[in-house]
C-alpha cells in the first residue's frame, strides 16, 4: 500500500541529490533574482528620451514657437540641430536620432496668412512601438499648437465683432479626464512583476522535474529504484514534492521583493493567492512528468521542455496581448495554464478581486491541472512497467 | 592542434548528434516554433482595444465622437452601457480596457463657450495597453474638439479655413509599422543562443556525467583539439537554424531586407562561434547537464530574450542595465541584424559593433580553451 515513510524517504533523497551541488543553490535564486530585475527596471514599454533633430528652415519667432512645444515637451530628446535636411539622413541610418522634425519655410508666414503652415516629420520606424507613440505625441504637440492659433484668429473675429456690436462667437473646448485604474501611474512594472510568479514557477519546476526523472533513467539508477519495494506513486510524489517546495519557495520569495522592494499594491487576498499557486504548481508538474515520459536522456528533456515553454510563455499573455493575437491561436492559448494563473495572481494583486470575480480562471485551471496531473501519472507508470 | 584529431572528435560528435534523432528535430523544430510564434501569433501592437462607452448626452455632437471611436481601428467598442456601474463592472472583468463617459449637457457646452468633461478610466494594470490606448483617445478626442471650432467658423461665414499646421509624418523602413518587423530579424540572435544553451551546454557536461572523458582523457587528443572538434558539428547545426531563420523571416513572413546577404553571413559567422564558444565554456564549468542547463539559461537564454532589445527598447532601460545589456555579445548582434534587415546600410555604419563582436568572440573562445583541464581530480 501507499507508504508515506516512503515518500519521505525518497523525498530526502532528492532533497539532498538537488542540495548537494552548491551551484543548484544559487540557481534557485538566480533565475527569479534576474527577471525581478529586468521585468521590474527594464522591462519598460513608456517611451521616453527619443532621440529627435529637427531643422528649422524657417527660422522666426513662430518656428521657435513649435519647436520649444517640442524640446519642452518631456519625451524628447533633441540632441541634433542640422541646418539641413540631408543631414538628417546620416543620422537616422546610424540610429543617432529616431525621428527628424523639419519645419518649412514660410512656417510664419503662412500662419500670419491663415494658410496651412507645413511640418515634415522622418520616423525610423525600425522599433514599430515606439514610432507609434512617437506619432501619437507629435499630434497632440501639433493639435494643440493649431487650437491655439485657431483660438486666436477667433478672438481677433470677436474683436472684430464687439466692435461692430455683433455677439462674440462662442466655443467650448474638451476636457478629458483621465483616470488610470488600479495601477494610477501606469508603471509598467505593475503589469509584469506579479506575472513573474507564474513565469518562474513554470520554467523552474518544469524544467527540474522533468530533468530529474530522467536523469535516474539516463543514469540508470531508475532500475536501482524499481528494485525496491518503492511503488510508481510513491517515486512520483517522492520526485515532484521537493520542486513544489521549491516553487513555493521561489513564489514567497517573488512576492515578497514584489511588495517590499517594488511597492507592487498588493491588494486581494494572499491565501487566495497560495490556492492559485498551488493548483497552478500541479499542473506545471504533471507536464514535467510527461516530458519525462516522453524523453530519454536529459538533453531531450531539456529540448521538449523549451519546446513547451516557449510557446506557453509567448503565448500566455505574460508579454504579448492575447487580444492581438490571431483568432486560432486565441483559442490555443485556452490551454495553456499560465494563462489563467496570470489573470489570477494580476487580479489578486493590482485589482484586489476575490473568487466572485476570479472564479472561471480558477475552475478552468482546476479542470487543466487535474487532467495534466492523472495523464501524466498514468502514462509514467505505464513507462516504468 | 593536430587536424586528423580534430577531425576524428568533430566525427565522433557528428554521430552521437545524428544518432540522438529528438535533439536533433528538436533543434531544428525550436527555431521555427519561435519564427512562426513571433512572426505570426505576437505583435505588440496596440490596436482594437476593447471599450465601452456610456454617452449620457445623446446629443447630436456626442454621438459623433462616438461614431467616430466606433470607426478608429485602434478601438473595438463592446458594450454602451446606460449606467455607470454596468460599465464599471466590464473594467473589473477585465473585458474592456478603457471606459469612457461622456456627461449629459456635453453637446450643449460644447456649443457655448463652456469646456465639457468626458471622463476616460483605463484599466492600468495593462499599463502599456492602457497609456497608449489613452494617447489615441486623447488625440482623437482634440481632433474631433478642434473640428467643432473649425466648423463653427464655418458656418459663421470664415471662408478659408485651412488647419493652420498641417504635420505630414513619413515613416521610413517599416512603413506599416508593424512589430514583427521589428522582432523577428532579432529572433536569430535568440535562436542561436537558444541552440548554443540547449545543445552545445550538454556536451562536455555530458562526457563528464556519462564517464566517457576518462576515455577521452586517455587518448593523445589535446584539450583544444577536444574544443574545436566538439564545436564544429555544433556550429554546422547553428548554420542551418540561421539559414531556415532568414529565409524564413524574408520569404514567409515577409520581412523587409534591405541589406547585404554576405555581411549578414558575416556576423551570423562570429556570432555563431561566439554562442556556441559559450555554450562550451557553460559545459566546461558547469560539469553536470543540469546545472550546465540551468547556466545557460541564466547567462545566456534570458539575456538574450529580455536584455538584448529584441523585444524591449535598450534606450528605455535605467543606466545600470543598460550597461549589463552591453555586457552580452547578443545585444551587439541584435541591433546588427536588425539594422541589416531594415535599413540596410553596410560596415560604414556597423564596424563599431562588429569589432566588439569580433574581440567578444574570441574572448569566449579563448576563456573555454583555458579553462577545460584536461585532468581527472
Amino acid at each position: 500500500m501507499f507508504s508515506i515513510t516512503k515518500v519521505l524517504q525518497m523525498l530526502f533523497k532528492e532533497l539532498n541529490q538537488l542540495m548537494r551541488d552548491p551551484k543548484m543553490k544559487a540557481l534557485v535564486f538566480g533565475p527569479p533574482l534576474l527577471q525581478l530585475i529586468i521585468f521590474g527596471y527594464a522591462v519598460n514599454l513608456d517611451v521616453k528620451n527619443v532621440r529627435t533633430a529637427i531643422v528649422d528652415y524657417d527660422r522666426t519667432p513662430a518656428s521657435r514657437e513649435f519647436t520649444s512645444l517640442i524640446r519642452s515637451n518631456g519625451y524628447f530628446i533633441v540632441n541634433e540641430n542640422p541646418d539641413n535636411a540631408e543631414k538628417v539622413v546620416p543620422m537616422i541610418d546610424s540610429g543617432a536620432v529616431v525621428c527628424a522634425v523639419v519645419v518649412e519655410k514660410g512656417f510664419m508666414k503662412n500662419i500670419e496668412s491663415g494658410q496651412t503652415a507645413r511640418v515634415q516629420v522622418i520616423h525610423d520606424g525600425t522599433d514599430s512601438n515606439t514610432s507609434t507613440m512617437v506619432i501619437n505625441y507629435l499630434n497632440v504637440i501639433s493639435g494643440k499648437y493649431s487650437r491655439g492659433l485657431q483660438k486666436d484668429k477667433l478672438n481677433r473675429m470677436n474683436a472684430k465683432r464687439a466692435a461692430a456690436g455683433a455677439p462674440a462667437i462662442r466655443i467650448g473646448a474638451i476636457n478629458v479626464e483621465p483616470r488610470a485604474w488600479f495601477n494610477e501611474n501606469l508603471e509598467s512594472k505593475n503589469y509584469f512583476v506579479p506575472g513573474i510568479i507564474g513565469n518562474i514557477i513554470m520554467l523552474v519546476t518544469l524544467m527540474l522535474t522533468a530533468m530529474a526523472v530522467v536523469r535516474e533513467k539516463e543514469i540508470g539508477t531508475i532500475e536501482q529504484l524499481m528494485v525496491t519495494p518503492i511503488r510508481p506513486v510513491e517515486i512520483i510524489l517522492g520526485k515532484t514534492i521537493p520542486f513544489m517546495i521549491i516553487a513555493i519557495f521561489q513564489s514567497i520569495m517573488i512576492m515578497c521583493v514584489a511588495i517590499f522592494w517594488f511597492d507592487i499594491p498588493m491588494l486581494g487576498s494572499v491565501p487566495l493567492l497560495f490556492a492559485g499557486i498551488l493548483i497552478f504548481i500541479i499542473s506545471c508538474l504533471g507536464l514535467g512528468i510527461f516530458i519525462s515520459t516522453i524523453s530519454t536522456t536529459q538533453q531531450q528533456a531539456m529540448l521538449v521542455t523549451t519546446f513547451f515553454f516557449l510557446p506557453a510563455m509567448t503565448l500566455s499573455g505574460f508579454m504579448f496581448p492575447i487580444v492581438n493575437m490571431p483568432e486560432a491561436v486565441q483559442y490555443i492559448t485556452y490551454l495553456i495554464p499560465l494563462r489563467y494563473f496570470l489573470v489570477i495572481v494580476r487580479g489578486i494583486f493590482l485589482k484586489g478581486v476575490g473568487l466572485n470575480v476570479l472564479y472561471p480562471q480558477f475552475i478552468a485551471l482546476f479542470i487543466l491541472s487535474t487532467v495534466i496531473f492523472s495523464l501524466s501519472v498514468m502514462r509514467f507508470r505505464k513507462t516504468i512497467d | 592542434m593536430k587536424m586528423k584529431r580534430v577531425m576524428a572528435i568533430s566525427k565522433k560528435e557528428f554521430i552521437h548528434v545524428i544518432r540522438d534523432t529528438k535533439s536533433l528535430v528538436a533543434s531544428l523544430l525550436i527555431p521555427i516554433t519561435l519564427l512562426v510564434l513571433f512572426g505570426w501569433a505576437l505583435n505588440l501592437d496596440v490596436d482594437k482595444i476593447e471599450t465601452v462607452i456610456c454617452d449620457f448626452d445623446r446629443s447630436p455632437k456626442s454621438r459623433e465622437l462616438v461614431s467616430r471611436i466606433e470607426h478608429s481601428r485602434f478601438f473595438r467598442v463592446i458594450a454602451h452601457p446606460s449606467d455607470m456601474a454596468e460599465a464599471e463592472e466590464h473594467i473589473m472583468f477585465g473585458r474592456a480596457a478603457i471606459m469612457m463617459t461622456i456627461p449629459s449637457g456635453f453637446g450643449r457646452d460644447l456649443e457655448r463657450d463652456g469646456s465639457p468633461k468626458i471622463g476616460v478610466a483605463i484599466d492600468g494594470s495593462d499599463s502599456n495597453r492602457a497609456g497608449i490606448g489613452l494617447g489615441y483617445m486623447n488625440n482623437m478626442i482634440m481632433m474631433f474638439s478642434n473640428e467643432v471650432l473649425k466648423d463653427k467658423m464655418i458656418s459663421l461665414g470664415v471662408k478659408k479655413i485651412d488647419p493652420p499646421v498641417e504635420m505630414r509624418q513619413v515613416v521610413w523602413f517599416n512603413p506599416e509599422l508593424e512589430s514583427k518587423n521589428y522582432i523577428v530579424p532579432g529572433l536569430i540572435a535568440v535562436i542561436m543562443t537558444v541552440i548554443a544553451a540547449m545543445i552545445t551546454a550538454m556536451t562536455i557536461a555530458r562526457e563528464w556525467e556519462r564517464g566517457t572523458m576518462e576515455q577521452l582523457i586517455s587518448t593523445p587528443v589535446r584539450g583544444q583539439e577536444l574544443i574545436v572538434g566538439k564545436l564544429i558539428p555544433y556550429i554546422a547545426i547553428g548554420y542551418l537554424d540561421v539559414f531556415i531563420s532568414v529565409v524564413m523571416s524574408i520569404w514567409v513572413f515577409k520581412v523587409p531586407f534591405n541589406g547585404s546577404y554576405a555581411l549578414l553571413f558575416f556576423i551570423s559567422s562570429i556570432f555563431l562561434i561566439g554562442a556556441m564558444s559559450l555554450g562550451m565554456l557553460i559545459s566546461i564549468v558547469g560539469k553536470s547537464q543540469l546545472v550546465a542547463n540551468q547556466m545557460s539559461m541564466l547567462i545566456a537564454f534570458l539575456p538574450a530574450f529580455l536584455l538584448s532589445g529584441f523585444t524591449f527598447a535598450i534606450e528605455n532601460m535605467p543606466m545600470p542595465l543598460q550597461f549589463i545589456s552591453k555586457l552580452f555579445p547578443a545585444t551587439y548582434f541584435v541591433a546588427m541584424v536588425k539594422v541589416v534587415f531594415l535599413k540596410g546600410v553596410g560596415l560604414r555604419v556597423l564596424w563599431y559593433d562588429t569589432v566588439l563582436l569580433v574581440v567578444y568572440c574570441a574572448l569566449l573562445f579563448v576563456l573555454a580553451k583555458t579553462k577545460f583541464k584536461k585532468s581527472l581530480e
